[in-house]
């Protein structure tokens, strides 16, 4: 027996599994297998969970024996970005100083996917804490791009954006606090979903900038995608920000069409889009347009702030975040050390990597004595007219799309050594995440040169089921 | 604006961060470029806009608590089994206070 691992889909999955096509072990023991195989052109798991996924896979054999429902994710292979916890299973944050991190509980997204029967198989590669967008900040080595093995996979969820359009997981978690999920399924031909801030539980995902962090989906299509959110959303009493409001049955609305739909292209997103991106975006905002939707440009006047708005606040944030790692409580201490302090400033000068340290250089920067107000309170600021500018365009209109990144892949090594640069990829992005509000790229065709490019849909605050009614019509007309 | 090597310590030392010495003069050129960047922020008026330190949107006021109830803890053998030195139940650190 062999399965098409790298095309399967959770329905797929749902109806072999029903027809005795493969059982959840043959299906979990077929993936792994898989996975081993494909990894190394480009090191995108840190490492397979043999153990845990056939003990999960053989609880979902079992209930279906019993004819028990194990579950809407029964039997999938899924992967996990390595900032969120999985109990016992190793979790370094792409971080040296993690490299010996076991986690003692797992991450409630975690916990609702594998109760829903999913089968986690691995964790993935990231930039080192979530920080940067080309999956080239890893302790681990660099992520390459399965579409294009000399290109960046983006970032930072890198690793799993890239296991997803390799095939060796149908779907999978990532997190985004600026673009992570989003910039990287765009560069890699896939769909990924920046929930409603709140709309996840960040318990267990390990923090970067708390008021900015989201888990979110990876999946070949929009209606796995959907799946998994669905699954992972919703209250959770470990986290006080996780939104209490219902979550939605998605796949109720999301056949619905675009139809007399107001959608919003807002030109401040157009101004530094290399041409090839722009005229593939318009070419696929026309296709919803002859598909029954209004377009209308707009305009959002405070979007050409937001990135510095964004890496002020995330960098402030991140600060004081990773205050923690400090050598008392995470695994890594430096050795070189008399006294207590000397033990602080060393393991986190010894156990960082560079962009790191130069992101919390920047947040304890803007926060210290005499930079505060003209930096870190100003951005605050901003970061409320950007919000307005969202809420004010969505009191006419039902969503706004725009490119997700200016240019598509780029080549690993490329800016790497130039900070601002590669900043300033995520000057489409960071907008969404400073608002909070959901937004998603789906794959909106290639370039000359065969590299995907995503349309980002951005809505209004938990209107999630809008966001994937166009998405879904959008993947449609596409075809 | 320009950034110093003395600002970049001061501000090493803050964040509890030791660097090399070849790593402040990367940095004094790479936060500096930043910073430049940032100061752009200057240019936007925000006189009257209350700061945003989180995404807020219509909830019920009691939303987010949950019922007072006692829960089990993680457990000190637990919290403790990263620590890279410990002893029952509790994190052993170097020297803090010098004779």
């Amino acid at each position: 027996m062999s399965i098409d691992i790298a095309s399967l889909t959770i329905s797929g999955i749902q109806s072999a599994l029903r027809a005795k096509e493969y059982s959840a072990e043959e299906l979990a023991k077929a993936a792994l297998a898989f996975a081993e195989r494909e990894n190394p052109s480009t090191n995108a798991y840190l490492m397979l969970s043999p153990e845990r996924a056939l003990t999960a896979a053989r609880a979902v054999d079992a209930q279906l024996a019993a004819g028990k429902d194990p579950g809407p994710l029964a039997g999938v292979p899924i992967a996990v970005k390595d900032v969120i916890l999985t109990k016992g299973l190793r979790t370094t944050c792409g971080s040296k100083l993690l490299e010996k991190f076991i986690p003692p509980y797992d991450a409630t997204a975690v916990i609702r996917l594998e109760a829903a029967g999913g089968v986690v198989i691995g964790k993935t590669n990231c930039d080192e804490f979530a920080m940067g967008s080309s999956n080239e900040n890893s302790a681990y080595g660099p992520v390459r791009n399965p579409v294009a093995l000399d290109r960046v996979p983006g970032g930072s969820s890198g690793g799993s954006a890239a296991v997803v359009a390799q095939g060796t997981a149908v779907v999978s978690l990532g997190s985004d606090t600026g673009g992570s999920i989003r910039q990287p399924a765009s560069f890699c031909g896939i769909v990924g979903v920046t929930p409603t801030y709140g709309r996840v539980s960040r318990y267990g995902l390990v923090a970067f900038a708390s008021s900015l962090d989201h888990i979110g989906p990876f999946a070949r299509n929009v209606r796995d995608a959907a799946t998994l959110l669905e699954v992972t959303a919703g209250r959770d009493v470990q986290d006080s920000t996780a939104a209490a409001a219902p979550v939605p049955h998605y796949a109720d609305s999301m056949n619905d069409g675009v139809k007399g739909m107001k959608l919003g292209v807002p030109k401040e997103y157009f101004q530094d889009s290399t041409g090839e991106t722009a005229e593939l975006i318009l070419a696929g905002i026309e296709k919803l347009r002859a598909a029954g939707a209004e377009i209308h440009e707009i305009s959002l006047p405070a979007t050409q702030y937001a990135i510095d708005c964004y890496y002020v606040l995330s960098t402030a944030e991140a600060s004081s975040n990773l205050a923690r790692y400090d050598g008392v409580r995470y695994t890594f201490r430096s050795e070189h050390s008399n006294t207590l302090s000397e033990m602080y400033r060393n393991t986190r000068g010894e156990g960082f990597g560079a962009e790191v340290k130069r992101r919390i250089m920047l947040g304890t920067y803007v926060l210290s004595h005499g930079y505060f107000d003209a930096y870190y309170l100003k951005s605050q600021k901003v970061r409320a007219m950007v919000t307005r500018d969202f809420t004010t365009a969505f009191e006419t209109l039902d969503a706004i799309l725009a490119p997700v990144s200016p240019f598509p892949a780029f080549k690993l090594g490329e800016k790497v050594d130039d900070p601002m640069q590669m900043y300033l990829s995520d000057i489409y992005t960071v907008t969404g995440s400073l608002a909070g509000i959901p937004c998603m790229s789906v794959p909106c065709g290639k370039t000359r040169e065969n590299l995907p490019v995503g349309l980002q849909i951005l809505c209004n605050h938990f209107e999630e089921p809008r966001m994937f009614c166009i998405a879904q019509a959008f993947e449609e007309i596409s075809h | 604006m320009k950034l110093t090597e003395k600002e970049v310590r001061y501000v090493a030392g803050l964040a509890n961060l030791t660097l090399s010495e070849a790593e402040v003069p990367k940095l004094v050129a790479n936060l500096d470029e930043i910073l430049a960047h940032m100061d752009r922020l200057s240019e936007i008026n925000t006189t009257g806009v209350e700061p945003m330190a989180q995404v807020l949107y219509a909830a019920d006021d009691l939303a987010s608590l949950r019922e007072d109830t006692p829960r089990p803890t993680l457990g000190s053998e637990a919290a403790l089994a990263n620590a890279p030195l410990s002893g029952p139940g509790y994190f052993k650190v170097p020297l803090v206070i010098e004779r």
